[in-house]
C-alpha cells in the first residue's frame, strides 16, 4: 500500500521549524475543521448531506494535536466522529466534503458517507460507526506492523463512552500482550450521546483503565493543540519501541451528538459556558497575546478556510452521484462465480419455458 | 492418491500455504501449545514458531478483529473459533468489519481472511455447543462460506480460501474430522462458489452440504441397491450459492430433497426450495422436501439428541416420500 498524503501535513517538531509557526499552523487547521464542520451543519439543513452526521465542533485542538504528531507511514483508525482526523490528515476538503454528499469523488466513493471516511493514501483506515469496531481492527493493523517488523505505528482514535465497550479491554489486552506498536486515544468529551462518563464508567479517569493492561497511559488538556501534540509525540515513540500507550485528550463537544441533536440535555447555562470555554477562541487569544497571531491573520486564515470550504461544496456538488450500474461492484474484492446480481424484485431465473420448448434467455449469473 | 482424513487434510492445507507463503499466520485459543482443540494445528507452533501461531487470549471479538485489521493491511491472517457456537462473540467483527470494509470504504482495503470453525451436533455437547448457524454468515453479502464434506475438498476448498482476497468463513464438522477419503497428492485449490455434481442420476435429486453431504452419499448408495437412481449434489459453498447446478439437476429429474443439518424454518433448505421453486417449477413432479434439524435447543440426553438430528433414515424415508408423491401424480 502506497502512503503519501496528497496534502502536506503541519511540519512536525522534528522539522527545522520555529514554534510560532508551528502554532501559527495548528491555528490554521483548527479554523479550516471549525468552518467546515459548520458547513456540514448547513449542508445537511439543506438536505444535500444525510445519515449520521457527528461534528468535531470543539474538538480540533486534539484532532490537529494528534494528526500532527503522525509520520506519512502510520496508520490512523477514527470514529464516525472522523471529518477533522481526514482533513488534519492532509486530504482534502473536496473530497471529504464530496463523502458527506455521497457522491462519486468522495474520499470512500459515496459507499461510506459521513461516518466511513477511508483513504488509502493517507493510511486514514477509517471511521467506523459501530461504537468501538476500530478498536480491535486497528489493534489488528499493529500486529501487521509488529509482524513484518516495521516502523510504523497505529493510532487508533475513540471516544470516551467506547471505553466500556468489551473490544475495548479485549484489545488493550491483546496490545500490552504482544507489544504492538499502537497508541490508543480516548477523545473524552465527556458524553456518550447524552450520557455522562461518571454515569456510564465505574472508573471515570478514563486513562487509569490501562493500569489493568501494566500499559502506560497519559491524560492530556485536550483543548490544547500544543500539549496534545507532545503527548502524542510521547506516546507514538513508546509505542515504535513496541509498547502499547492510551493517551486520554480531554475537551469538549460544543455541540449536540449529532447534528440532529439540540442537546436538550444541557441547560441553557451549560450552554453558554460551553461557547464562552471554546478552545479555538482561547487558543487564538492565547497566540494573540503571545503576539503570534494578529488581527490581518486572523482575517486571512478564516477567509482563506472559508474559501476552502466553499471550494469543497462547489466541487461536492459538481461531483456525480454513483450509477445505479454501479452497485454491485464493491460486494467482492474480485470476481466470483454465482454471485448473487439482482435488483429487487428481479428472478432469480428469468421467464422459464415450460419443459420440451425452447428458451434463448439463459439464467442470470 | 492417498487416503487420509478430514483433520489431516485440513492441517495439511494449512501448513502448505504457511509455508508457501510467510504472510500466513494463525490465530486462535489454544492452536500453538495445546495443538487446537480439534488438533487440526498440531505441530505447527513448533514448525513455524509464536509469531506466526498465535495463542490468543478467550477474545472471540478481539482477536477475530485484531486478524481482520492485520488482513486490511496485507497479512492473511486464519483464525479458529473453536467452535461456530462461539463466533457468535465474534458476529460485529464478522458481520459489521470483515464483510463491509471492502464495499463501505468504496474498495480500497481487502480483507483476505479465513475463518475456520466447526459446527456440528452429535456429541451431546447440550443447547449452546451443538449448533449449525453457518446460515448467519451465509446471508451476508461480501462473505463467502464454503463447507467440505469430503477429505479432498477440505483441502482444496482451504487452500482456495487462504488464497482468496475476500473473507471466507470455512465450515468444518466435528463429526467428519475423523472421516477419511482419497486426496490426490496435487490438490489444486476449488473454486468457491461452485457446488459439484458428486453422483449423476436420473430418479430424483439430493442436495446437501457438510455432513449431510455425506449423508446423501450413503442414502443414494442404499437406494441404489433398490434401482432408485438418485443424483446428489454437494453445495460445497453456501454463499456464493451455485443455483445452476442445482436447478440444472432438477430439470432433468423433476423432484428434489435437502439435507441440512441447520433448524428447519428459514434455513439453508429454505433457500434451496426457493431456487428449484423459482428455476424449475414446470419440471417439478413433487413439492421440494427438507430433512433438517428438529427445532429445539439440542438437548443432552443421548436419546432426545438423536431424535432431533437428521438421521439417514429420515433422508431415506424423505427420499422416498417424495417419489411416492411423484407416483401419485402421474
Ligand atoms: C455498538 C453500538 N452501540 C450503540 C451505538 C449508538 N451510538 C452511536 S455514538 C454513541 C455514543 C458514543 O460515545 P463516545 O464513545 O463518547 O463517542 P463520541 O460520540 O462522544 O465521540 C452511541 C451509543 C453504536 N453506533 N454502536
Ligand atoms: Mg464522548
Amino acid at each position: 500500500m502506497s502512503a503519501r498524503p496528497k496534502t502536506p501535513r503541519p511540519p512536525k517538531s522534528a522539522a527545522p521549524c520555529k514554534d510560532e509557526d508551528i502554532a501559527l499552523a495548528f491555528y490554521r487547521q483548527m479554523v479550516l475543521i471549525r468552518r467546515f464542520e459548520e458547513r456540514a451543519a448547513r449542508g445537511y439543513a439543506e438536505a444535500k448531506i444525510g445519515g449520521y452526521c457527528h461534528l468535531n465542533l470543539g474538538e480540533e485542538a486534539t484532532v490537529v494535536g494528534l494528526m500532527a504528531a503522525l509520520q506519512p507511514d502510520d496508520y490512523v483508525y477514527a470514529s464516525y466522529r472522523d471529518h477533522g482526523y481526514a482533513l488534519a490528515r492532509g486530504i482534502s476538503p473536496e473530497r471529504v466534503m464530496a463523502e458527506l454528499y455521497g457522491r462519486t469523488d468522495g474520499v470512500s466513493k459515496g459507499w461510506g458517507g459521513s461516518m466511513h471516511l477511508f483513504d488509502v493514501d493517507a493510511r486514514l483506515m477509517g471511521g467506523y460507526g459501530i461504537v468501538g469496531g476500530q478498536v480491535p481492527l486497528a489493534t489488528g493493523a499493529a500486529l501487521a506492523v509488529a509482524h513484518r517488523g516495521g516502523a510504523e505505528a497505529v493510532l487508533c482514535q475513540m471516544g470516551d463512552g467506547t471505553t466500556n465497550i468489551g473490544a475495548f479491554h479485549e484489545s488493550l489486552n491483546l496490545a500490552s500482550l504482544w507489544d504492538l506498536p499502537i497508541v490508543f486515544v480516548v477523545s473524552n468529551n465527556g458524553l456518550g450521546m447524552g450520557t455522562t462518563v461518571e454515569g456510564s464508567s465505574a472508573e471515570p479517569d478514563l486513562f487509569k483503565r490501562a493500569s489493568a493492561y501494566r500499559m502506560a497511559s497519559e491524560r492530556v488538556d485536550g483543548n490544547d493543540p500544543v500539549a496534545v501534540h507532545a503527548a502524542a509525540l510521547r506516546a507514538l515513540t513508546h509505542a515504535r519501541s513496541g509498547k502499547p500507550f492510551l493517551l486520554e485528550t480531554v475537551t469538549e463537544r460544543l455541540k449536540g451528538h449529532s447534528v440532529v441533536d439540540p442537546a436538550g440535555y444541557r441547560t441553557r447555562e451549560q450552554k453558554a459556558q460551553l461557547l464562552a470555554g471554546d478552545a479555538l477562541s482561547a487558543y487564538a487569544a492565547r497566540l494573540t497575546e503571545r503576539a503570534i497571531l494578529t488581527d490581518d491573520a486572523t482575517r486571512e486564515i478564516d477567509e482563506a478556510a472559508m474559501a476552502a470550504v466553499d471550494a469543497s461544496v462547489r466541487f461536492a456538488d459538481a461531483s456525480a452521484h454513483p450509477a445505479t450500474s454501479t452497485l454491485f461492484d464493491y460486494t467482492y474484492a474480485t470476481a466470483v462465480p454465482n454471485d448473487s446480481r439482482r435488483l429487487p424484485g428481479q428472478p432469480l431465473f428469468p421467464a422459464a419455458a415450460r419443459p420440451g420448448e425452447t428458451m434463448s434467455e439463459k439464467a442470470p449469473a | 492418491m492417498t487416503v487420509i482424513s478430514y483433520r489431516q487434510a485440513l492441517h495439511d492445507a494449512l501448513r502448505e500455504e504457511m509455508q508457501r507463503d510467510a504472510d500466513v499466520l494463525l490465530i486462535g485459543e489454544e492452536i500453538g501449545r495445546f495443538e487446537g482443540s480439534y488438533k487440526i494445528t498440531a505441530g505447527m507452533l513448533e514448525e513455524f514458531g509464536p509469531r506466526r501461531v498465535r495463542d490468543t487470549p478467550i477474545a472471540e471479538e478481539g482477536f477475530t478483529g485484531a486478524a481482520i485489521g492485520a488482513a486490511m493491511v496485507g497479512l492473511r491472517p486464519v483464525v479458529e473459533i473453536m467452535t461456530i457456537n462461539f463466533s457468535l462473540l465474534a458476529i460485529d467483527q464478522i458481520v459489521n468489519h470483515a464483510a463491509k470494509i471492502y464495499g463501505m470504504f468504496g474498495g480500497q482495503a481487502r480483507v483476505p481472511l479465513v475463518i475456520r470453525t466447526p459446527g456440528g451436533g452429535g456429541q451431546q455437547l447440550g443447547a449452546t455447543h451443538s449448533q449449525n448457524i453457518e446460515l448467519y454468515y451465509a446471508f451476508v453479502p461480501g462473505m463467502k462460506v464454503v463447507a467440505p464434506s469430503t477429505p479432498a475438498d477440505a483441502k482444496a476448498l482451504m487452500l482456495a480460501a487462504i488464497r482468496d482476497d475476500d473473507p471466507v468463513l470455512v465450515l468444518e464438522n466435528l463429526a467428519l474430522y475423523n472421516t477419511t477419503g482419497e486426496v490426490p497428492d496435487v490438490v489444486e485449490p476449488a473454486e468457491i462458489g461452485r457446488a459439484a455434481v458428486v453422483r449423476t442420476g436420473s430418479d430424483i435429486t439430493v442436495i446437501g452440504y457438510s455432513r449431510m453431504a455425506v449423508i446423501a452419499r450413503e442414502a443414494a448408495e442404499v437406494l441404489a441397491r433398490e434401482g432408485i437412481d438418485v443424483e446428489v449434489i454437494d453445495l460445497r459453498s453456501l454463499r456464493p450459492l451455485d443455483r445452476v447446478t442445482i436447478v440444472t439437476s432438477v430439470k432433468k429429474t423433476s423432484c428434489a430433497v435437502v439435507l441440512e443439518d441447520d433448524w428447519l424454518t428459514y434455513g439453508i433448505g429454505a433457500e434451496i426450495a426457493a431456487t428449484i421453486s423459482d428455476g424449475a417449477f414446470d419440471w417439478l413432479d413433487a413439492p421440494v422436501r427438507r430433512v433438517a434439524m428438529a427445532e429445539v435447543p439440542m438437548p443432552y440426553a443421548k436419546s432426545l439428541e438423536m431424535a432431533a438430528l437428521p438421521s439417514l433414515a429420515d433422508a431415506i424415508g424423505a427420499i422416498r416420500a417424495t417419489l411416492d408423491a411423484r407416483a401419485r401424480r402421474a
